[in-house]
Formats: C-alpha cells, sequence, structure tokens
C-alpha cells in the first residue's frame, strides 16, 4: 500500500501502482495515470474506460479481450491504445486493481 | 519492475487434441496480455490447430486419457468424443476462452507470429494455402532457433 499524488489528489494505491479505492477515481486522474504509462489518453481511449466502468458498475467484473471486441474495441486497436498489456493498463487507468483473468 | 523479467517467449505447440492446444494458445495469449512479445510455434498434429480443414473440429481425447476419469471403452463409445468436447467448449466459452479458430486470430491480432513447422509441412504435405491467413511463414528447425533469441522457449 502506497500513497500517490496524482492531479493534485492523494490517491491509495497498491505495490503495482493499482488504484485500491475506486470512489477516488476522476478522469483527471485517469489522465495523470495515463501519462505515468506513457498514454495521452484519446476518445478511443475512453471508450474502452467507459466500458471497464459500465462492466464494472452491472457486472462487478472487468471485460476480457474477448468481450471487448464483442463491444465494439478490435484486439488490434486494443493493443495499440494500451501498448504492453491492454486490461492490465486500461484497468489501471479507470482505476481498478490489476485484473486477475488469464484470458 | 522486478529483474529478470520474461521479455520474449516462443511456444511450440506439438499436439492436435484440444487439451493439447489450448495450453499453448493461452500461455501465447497470456504472453502477450503482459507485454512480452511472443511467437507460436506449430508442429506435428499441434499444425491442426492452424490447418483451415482442422482447425474448428479439434477434439478432446477421451481415450488413452486417465485424467478423464472414465473407463477407455466408455470413451471409445462413438460420439463420446465429440461430447466431451461440445461439454469442455461450452464451460471455456463461459470463461471468455474462445474456440480455437477465434482464438488464433485473437492471438495474432494481440501481435503473435504463428509460424508452421517445416518438417510437419513436408510429412504431410502440406502447403501455406492449407494454413488460416494468421501464419505467417513456414520454418526450420534452424530458422525457429534463431527467432527465438533471447526467448524462453516452452513446448506443449
Amino acid at each position: 500500500m502506497a500513497t500517490m499524488k496524482y492531479a493534485g489528489i492523494s490517491v491509495e494505491v497498491d505495490d503495482e501502482g493499482y488504484m485500491t479505492d475506486h470512489s477516488q477515481w476522476s478522469e483527471d486522474i485517469a489522465q495523470a495515470i495515463a501519462a505515468e504509462e506513457g498514454i495521452k489518453l484519446t476518445d478511443d481511449h475512453w471508450q474502452v474506460i467507459n466500458i471497464l466502468h459500465d462492466q464494472m458498475n452491472t457486472k462487478e467484473q472487468l471485460p476480457t479481450i474477448r468481450s471487448l471486441k464483442k463491444l465494439g474495441v478490435e484486439t488490434k486497436r486494443l493493443y495499440e491504445l494500451f501498448p504492453g498489456g491492454p486490461v492490465k493498463k486500461a484497468s489501471r487507468v479507470a482505476g481498478y486493481l490489476k485484473p486477475a483473468s488469464c484470458v | 519492475m522486478a529483474e529478470g523479467k520474461i521479455k520474449k517467449v516462443s511456444i511450440v505447440c506439438s499436439k492436435g487434441s484440444l487439451e493439447g492446444i489450448y495450453p499453448a494458445l493461452i500461455m501465447a495469449n497470456g504472453a502477450r496480455m503482459e507485454g512480452i512479445e511472443a511467437s507460436l510455434f506449430f508442429t506435428f498434429f499441434g499444425m491442426d490447430a492452424v490447418t483451415k480443414k482442422k482447425m474448428n473440429k479439434i477434439k478432446v481425447a477421451t481415450v488413452g486419457n486417465p485424467a478423464m476419469g472414465i473407463p477407455t471403452w466408455i470413451g471409445a463409445i462413438p460420439g463420446m468424443s465429440a461430447m466431451a468436447t461440445r461439454m469442455m467448449l461450452k464451460t471455456m466459452d463461459a470463461l471468455d476462452i474462445p474456440p480455437i479458430g477465434e482464438f488464433i486470430e485473437m492471438i495474432s491480432d494481440a501481435g503473435c507470429k504463428l509460424f508452421a513447422c517445416k518438417a510437419t509441412v513436408d510429412m504431410f504435405k502440406l502447403s501455406m494455402d492449407d494454413f488460416c491467413p494468421q501464419v505467417e511463414k513456414v520454418l526450420t528447425v534452424g530458422e525457429f532457433y534463431a527467432l527465438s533469441a533471447g526467448a524462453e522457449i516452452i513446448f506443449t
């Protein structure tokens, strides 16, 4: 556990930098975490982040790469948007813990 | 980040049963999900996973597979393998593990490179036309090793 300062706000994160309290999340924090990952958020990134929020709100589960594709995010595009680990990084930016799924 | 992190894997898929192919595909896909560079090399019956005529007809082995927990003679009843396969695919689908054809496409879209083994291609008299479009090239073992420089090689 640690505290990080994103967009001027103190945020609780775990050892790998994933937010532990989603209620602290805001769009500004998302921008700051993305910047740390070397990502500048565009509308396409927000599309993915919004899907993550939707799925967590309705199913309490992060979407898989396959379910993201069914929701209109092509796999190739997903890897372009979040290079080096799309679900992990999208999840971090969206303010959730590291996904625990193998697929 | 911890030191000694795996940066590159080469996964060999050598078996043609459902339970032989999926571990290779899941390992390859999982590597890409972690940002690890990945290649898949299909050899022997593992090549069925990328052979157009066979890739969507892959079955679980119900004979000679003690882990199935059913006597071999029951496993040999016509339709048993198809039934076990259907059940397993259904369970996997619920976990968002796609059928083989779709999985191969997903893995390729994820940036993993797919190759077929030359010895097997020669042995089974296959050509690039027999493979799904995601297969990039037919490689010799030597080329496979060259391409795997610096990678962990995983044989399944």
